[in-house]
Parts: C-alpha cells; sequence; structure tokens
C-alpha cells in the first residue's frame, strides 16, 4: 500500500501511483465525502481510458460521484474486491480500496498532478 | 408565505454539531445529514436505538367548538378513528384531492388537536386550515416556531421509557400523551419516520437540548446513535412512507399514491371526495409502485420500462441498507403492475434489471400488533 506522500492526486480526488503500471484509486478525503460507499462500477480489462475522462462510478447510499482517469492508458487489472464489498473503499482508499491498474500511455501526465502537500493545500481551500 | 434567504437553525444546531452532524441544507433548515455514517445509523435503527433532531416539522393547534369538523372536512380519513388520546395519519386534500400535505393529526381532547405537518408546507397548511374554517367556530395557530421536536426510534427504545415515561408505553401506535417533562408541557407520540417503535417528542425550544441529553444518557445501555437526515430516508423509504414534496404533492391523490386506506369515503363529504370516490370505483392510470434491483444505486428520476416502453419515473429512490440492494418508488403505468414483474431501470443511460416489489419493502417493530407496554 503506498503512503499518501507516494501518489498524486487530482482536483477530482483521485490518486494515482505512477509506473508502468500505475494503480488509480480515490482519495481518503474523497472517500470521507461521499460517505458510506455502496456500488462500485469500475472499467474493463483492455479498455482505453484518456486523462480527466469518465472510466468509474463509485455510489454511496447519497450520491453517485464519476471517476475521472488521472492519466492516460490501457486497463490492465480490475480491483474485484471492491465490487464485490465496496466498503472496502471506505476502509481503505489507498489500499485494498484501489480500483484498477494501467498501462499508461503517456508517463509525463502525472507530472502534471499534484503531490500530497499540494494536495493537502487544495483540499483545505475547497472546504474554507 | 415568508422567502427566507437566510438559512434556519433549529434549537438543537450546537448540539447536533458537537456530536459531529454534517450539516447541509434541507429546503432552508440546517439539519445534520449524518454523523457516524448512514449505514451505522440506519442499523443502529433498525437493531436498537437512533435519535433525530426532526424540529424542523411544523405544529399546528386546531381548537374551538367545530375543530373536529374543519379537521373531517378537510382530511380524507376519518378524524373519528382520533379520540381523545389518539391520532390518525391523514391526507389533506385540495378540491382535486391532490394533497395539501400528509400529516397526523391527534386529539388531545374533543375540542382540542394538534396536527404535525411537513417543515416545507406548514404555512401552507395553516393557511388551508384557516381559509376552510372561516365560518366556523375554530381557532388556527401555527406553533410551528414555538416547538422542538426529537424522534427516538429504534427497538429497544421503549425500554428507555420505562422510568422516564411509563406512561407514554401504554400508548398504541399512534397514541399520544401531554406530560410535563424538565418543568415544560410536552406531548409525548409513539410515531415515527423509521418503520420502528418509538416516540417523538414535541417540546419547546427551552428544554430540547437536555432533553436530548437525557435521551443520550438513557439510551446509553442499548447504544443509541444520533442520526441524519440520510438514514431518515433510507428507513422511511424501505417502510413505504411517503414523502411530501417527492412522492404526492398537489397533483397526485391518495389512491394513486397507493395510499387507499387512508380514504375514507363513507364519512361524510369532505374537500375532494367526488374525485376520489371516481377513482374508487374507476380505478387510477398510474400509481405509486416499488421497484428493486441490485445491478446499482436507482435516483430520484431514474426512468423505468416495462417490456421495453417507458412506464414512469422514480420520484424517491436510493440504497436499501436492510436489503442490500437498490429500491425506488415512482408513479407507473399500469397502475397494477404485480410484484415479480421484470421491468428495467435506466441508470446513467443503461437499463439495469429491476423487478416490481411489495410495499412496504421492509416491515419493522412499527408494524408489530403487539408492542412493548413496560415492565
Amino acid at each position: 500500500m503506498p503512503k499518501p506522500e507516494e501518489v498524486k492526486y487530482t482536483k477530482t480526488h483521485e490518486w494515482v501511483h505512477p509506473g508502468a503500471e500505475a494503480v488509480v484509486g480515490i482519495s481518503d478525503h474523497a472517500q470521507h465525502e461521499m460517505g458510506d460507499i455502496v456500488f462500485v462500477e469500475l472499467p474493463k480489462v483492455g479498455q482505453k481510458l484518456e486523462k480527466e475522462k469518465p472510466c468509474a462510478v463509485v455510489e454511496s447510499v447519497k450520491s453517485a460521484f464519476d471517476i475521472y482517469a488521472p492519466v492516460s492508458g490501457e486497463v490492465t487489472a480490475v480491483n474485484d474486491a471492491v465490487t464485490g464489498d465496496p466498503a472496502v473503499l471506505n476502509q481503505s482508499p489507498l489500499g485494498n480500496g484501489w480500483l484498477f491498474k494501467l498501462k499508461t500511455s503517456n508517463p509525463a501526465e502525472a507530472e502534471t498532478l499534484m503531490d500530497w502537500t499540494a494536495y493537502q493545500d487544495f483540499v483545505k481551500q475547497a472546504t474554507h | 408565505m415568508s422567502t427566507a434567504t437566510t438559512i434556519r437553525r433549529t434549537a438543537l444546531n450546537e448540539t447536533m454539531r458537537k456530536y459531529g452532524g454534517k450539516m447541509v441544507d434541507f429546503h432552508g433548515w440546517e439539519l445534520p445529514i449524518e454523523f457516524a455514517g448512514i449505514l451505522k445509523e440506519h442499523e443502529a435503527v433498525r437493531n436498537s436505538a437512533g435519535i433525530f433532531d426532526v424540529s424542523h416539522m411544523g405544529q399546528v393547534f386546531v381548537t374551538g367548538a367545530d375543530a373536529f369538523k374543519l379537521l373531517q372536512r378537510t382530511n380524507a380519513n376519518d378524524l373519528r378513528k382520533a379520540t381523545p388520546g389518539k391520532g390518525v395519519y391523514s391526507h389533506v386534500t385540495n378540491e382535486n384531492a391532490g394533497l395539501v400535505d400528509d400529516i397526523i393529526a391527534f386529539c388531545l381532547a374533543p375540542d382540542r388537536y394538534l396536527v404535525i405537518v411537513n417543515a416545507t408546507t406548514a404555512t401552507k397548511d395553516y393557511e388551508w386550515f384557516k381559509s376552510q374554517g372561516t365560518k366556523m367556530h375554530v381557532k388556527v395557530e401555527n406553533k410551528s416556531d414555538d416547538y422542538s421536536m426529537i424522534a427516538i426510534q429504534g427497538p429497544n427504545v421503549p425500554k428507555m421509557f420505562d422510568t422516564f415515561a411509563p406512561e407514554a408505553l401504554k400508548l398504541p401506535r399512534f397514541g399520544i400523551v401531554e406530560k410535563d417533562l424538565l418543568g415544560e408541557h410536552c406531548y409525548i407520540s409513539r410515531t415515527g419516520y423509521t418503520g420502528e417503535d418509538g416516540f417523538e417528542i414535541t417540546a419547546p425550544h427551552s428544554i430540547i437540548n437536555a432533553l436530548w441529553e437525557q435521551m443520550m444518557e438513557l439510551g446509553k445501555p442499548y447504544n443509541i446513535v444520533p442520526c441524519g437526515l440520510g438514514c431518515r430516508d433510507t428507513l422511511r423509504l424501505e417502510s413505504g412512507y411517503l414523502l411530501y414534496g417527492s412522492d404526492v404533492d398537489d397533483v397526485h391523490t391518495t389512491y394513486e399514491s397507493g395510499y387507499g386506506w387512508v380514504v375514507s369515503l363513507d364519512k361524510g363529504d369532505f374537500i375532494g371526495r367526488s374525485i376520489l370516490a371516481d377513482q374508487k370505483v374507476n380505478g387510477v392510470k398510474r400509481r405509486l409502485t416499488g421497484v428493486t434491483l441490485t445491478g446499482g444505486v436507482p435516483r430520484t428520476g431514474c426512468k423505468v420500462f416495462l417490456d421495453g416502453k417507458e412506464a414512469g419515473e422514480l420520484n424517491s429512490a436510493t440504497y436499501s441498507p436492510t436489503l442490500k440492494k437498490g429500491i425506488g418508488v415512482g408513479y407507473m403505468t399500469p397502475p397494477n403492475l404485480k410484484p415479480g414483474t421484470p421491468v428495467e431501470v435506466e441508470i446513467r443511460g443503461r437499463r439495469v434489471k429491476a423487478e416490481i416489489a411489495q410495499t412496504p419493502f421492509h416491515k419493522g417493530t412499527a408494524f408489530s400488533k403487539t408492542l412493548y407496554t413496560g415492565k
């Protein structure tokens, strides 16, 4: 499980652990704001994702939330554990609650995302 | 009519914040959507005990020699069922048999009634009762601003009242008792919006925070939790209770809403009766109908398809924590779809398999024939 400082964040509250096979999830702040998560819809393995385009859906009791691809690439794996037991997303958003992995088509894209410090400031600004 | 530009806060606002309530704007009222989480709160109410601030609800007092006459004329249900110490759930009907509101009318004495009305409709109801009672010996008072209200709900809640208010334990469902609490005149009724046994207490603002704390203390053995609007909605929808403004309104009728048992055609004339009498004989074209599904979470506005054709859309829908699937209600045509009928619900442009379901989706302890009456 990556530490919060080891991943990059989007303004739409996804995280990505960069690499040849990048891992994508939602931030702890996001799961907290969503509340109890009860349904997750993930992309299919082999699906090509485009940065900032919706690619998955997370539903809490309250509402549905689109998940946007933090970087472009082809999906190589999806986490069936979260579709089977969506509460895992609340319990471990950076660990067992990862959503999918993808082979990045443009590794430089991750460089434009926020690091942990910048993301914390971003969240602070958004909530005040 | 007031068009409030500033948000209204209940007398419990600071207490809600102290307990960690996530505050939201609910039709102009600042109320907690959740505390520990909707699922935890929902389960607490279904299995043990939960407490809600429902101070946004309104209180209209109808008093005088013609109090009964006015309520009998403005309600679809028969107020004769509300003998002193009892209440009836009813629909206040307009000339088109649409709903002015859905209410509980409690008879405190033959010439004194307490009507619990919805927050968004309190002023409208008050004006309506007043306009209908101009030629009657009746006083209509909107005291919504003078009272707070808490709901204590769950199968273990009656046990909390063993020493606190044993007289309340003698109440049947929809019974009411007047009692001094913390030195102030209060109303305790065996009612609620969760489908579980429990009580609602209408009390002056001055004691409501102390009363809340007292309930938290009495509920400690049962792990009582503060509950927000989020689980209030999942609990009421599972129980098949209507939400005014979403499921019923000035247009849809009581028969269309599937609440035909509320209509008492044989009690004599009342506003909207002729239309309801006609619907009783000739049927309705649409009816509020339940659906369940597992392939997603249905939401308000989702379209429902029967044999590929649009049959209606969902007025209320959510994830049911008890059934662990999606549930919803919507006005469907045809109006008599049988439970188990396969339909499809469109969620984000995709049609998901669903089926027509009986409402209530779940029957909690409020539906049980025998209630706890005390030690």
